[in-house]
């Protein structure tokens, strides 16, 4: 077995960003970072779902039969998501009513279906777990930062607590009310990528 | 290659072993989210009086401020009881009752249609909680009524949704729109009249309420609900009146 290889996880967080750069899992992250709070559920839950369906996947690959790999792949993917709804509905209850029809749809993440096919099907199954963990931390980055700027100019709190003082209200602040509509959450997405690309020379198209 | 033989005995194999995982993780699982389920709806009854709860103590308070449950039937009478934890009458529980089928099999006429309604005692004062169940626009919604002791006057409510559109239909599970019922009435002398949401509504008329602007679906939704639903409990709160 291979050692640890580091850049299978730093990779994924910002040269190779599933969301940023592979433009996978664009939907969810529009759906579920108007808060905080679901947006980080659903990063741990996209997570545990690639991490496990990559290691599972990868020791399996040489046993699948070619024919019939992307039906075996999504009864993977599938099984795993059924675990984390129920897991959720049985201990973050509320959360899990929230994300409601979200954590079924892992199952459509496009991040689990391309990391499944280009990574878990060629790779030892450590460093396709490795990847997975990557490629869902690099998951969780965008949403999170997503979820902060949204829920503090959206709904003036983090987490649930109130972090805009009432005095600022009282002056005439408003919430931002376009900060919890999916298309702010678009173009927040593009202004990353902007920056990230602007950073990043290598990363641009020719 | 792989043969057409193991292909099926691959699927085959990969189905079995999957369903039993998940048959495992339903079975261990099910116990905490039948609480979680249960936790909700004693907040939903706890909020309908307007009693705060945290999923943490929802069931405390339930069992000191709802001291009587019962279940009745479309004639009035009463199936079953549970006063302070205890049943009196009728084995089934009250609370454990599915308003959903309880519906369906009044309408269908069943003579075993029951539905729950809970005494509430708080401060001294008693209240009647009753659920009622609904459409909205996009699924059901539903809530909790809570009736002072002339079983007349609403002394709170509060309603839920699963989908309603947010800013629009989904404002009825907001206090604004839940504040306007209190002190409604659902009897004028005597005949029921329900309450209807609709726009415009003559904030003194005590049988009329405002509408969602913009949710016109969900608040007409709101109106055949509670006359749907009161319309059952009526005998009985006629039996209770004499």
């Amino acid at each position: 077995m291979a050692g640890f290889n580091f850049k299978l996880i730093k990779n994924p967080l910002s040269k190779e960003n599933p969301i940023t750069v592979q433009v996978l899992g664009i939907c969810s992250s529009l759906a579920v970072t108007a808060k905080l709070q679901p947006a980080v559920v659903m990063a741990i839950s996209v997570t545990v779902v690639v991490a496990f369906s990559n290691l599972i996947i990868s020791y399996l690959r040489n046993t699948i039969p070619p024919r019939i790999r992307i039906i075996v792949q999504l009864v993977i993917v599938s099984l795993l998501v059924i675990l984390v709804d129920q897991v959720l509905k049985a201990f973050v209850y509320d959360v899990s009513k929230q994300l409601s029809v979200f954590v079924g749809l892992i199952i459509t993440n496009c991040i689990v279906m391309g990391r499944l096919e280009a990574f878990a099907m060629s790779n030892k199954p450590f460093d396709s777990f490795l990847d997975g963990i990557g490629n869902g931390l690099g998951y969780a980055v965008i949403l999170i930062t997503l979820g902060v700027i949204r829920e503090l100019f959206g709904s003036g709190s983090l987490w649930g607590y109130q972090i805009i003082p009432d005095s600022f209200y009282e002056m005439g602040y408003q919430n931002n009310s376009l900060m919890i509509m999916p298309p702010m959450a678009l173009i927040l997405v593009g202004i990353i990528i902007w920056v990230h690309r602007a950073r990043n020379k290598d990363l641009c198209e020719k | 290659m792989f043969s057409n033989r193991y292909i099926f005995i691959y699927a085959t194999v990969l189905v079995i072993v999957s369903a039993a995982i998940l048959t495992l993780a339903s079975v261990g699982l099910k116990p905490y989210q039948d609480k979680n389920i249960r936790v909700e709806k004693m907040q939903q009854l706890l909020g309908a009086v307007g009693i705060q709860s945290t999923p943490k103590d929802a069931e405390e308070l339930f069992q000191k401020y709802f001291v009587e449950q019962h279940a009745v039937n479309a004639k009035g009478e009463v199936v079953a009881s549970i006063v302070n934890g205890k049943q009196t009458t009728g084995s089934i529980s009250p609370f454990g009752l599915d308003t959903k089928k309880q519906l369906v099999l009044y309408k269908a006429n069943d003579a075993s249609a029951s539905l729950p309604l809970y005494i509430c005692v708080k401060d001294g004062k008693k209240s009647y909680v009753v659920p009622v169940m609904g459409n909205g626009l996009w699924g059901p919604i539903w809530g909790n009524l809570a009736f002072s002791e002339d079983l007349n006057t609403i002394v709170g409510v509060n309603f839920d949704h699963k989908g309603e559109t947010p800013g629009l239909g989904a404002e009825i599970a907001l206090p604004d729109f839940q504040n306007q019922f209190k002190g409604k009435q659902i009897f004028d002398n005597d005949n029921f009249t329900s309450i209807k949401v609709m726009k415009r509504a003559d904030k003194n008329n005590p049988h009329q309420v405002d509408a969602v602007s913009g949710g016109t679906i969900t608040s007409n939704g709101v109106s055949e609900m509670l006359k749907n639903c009161l319309q059952f409990y009526i005998p009985y709160f006629n039996s209770l009146k004499k």
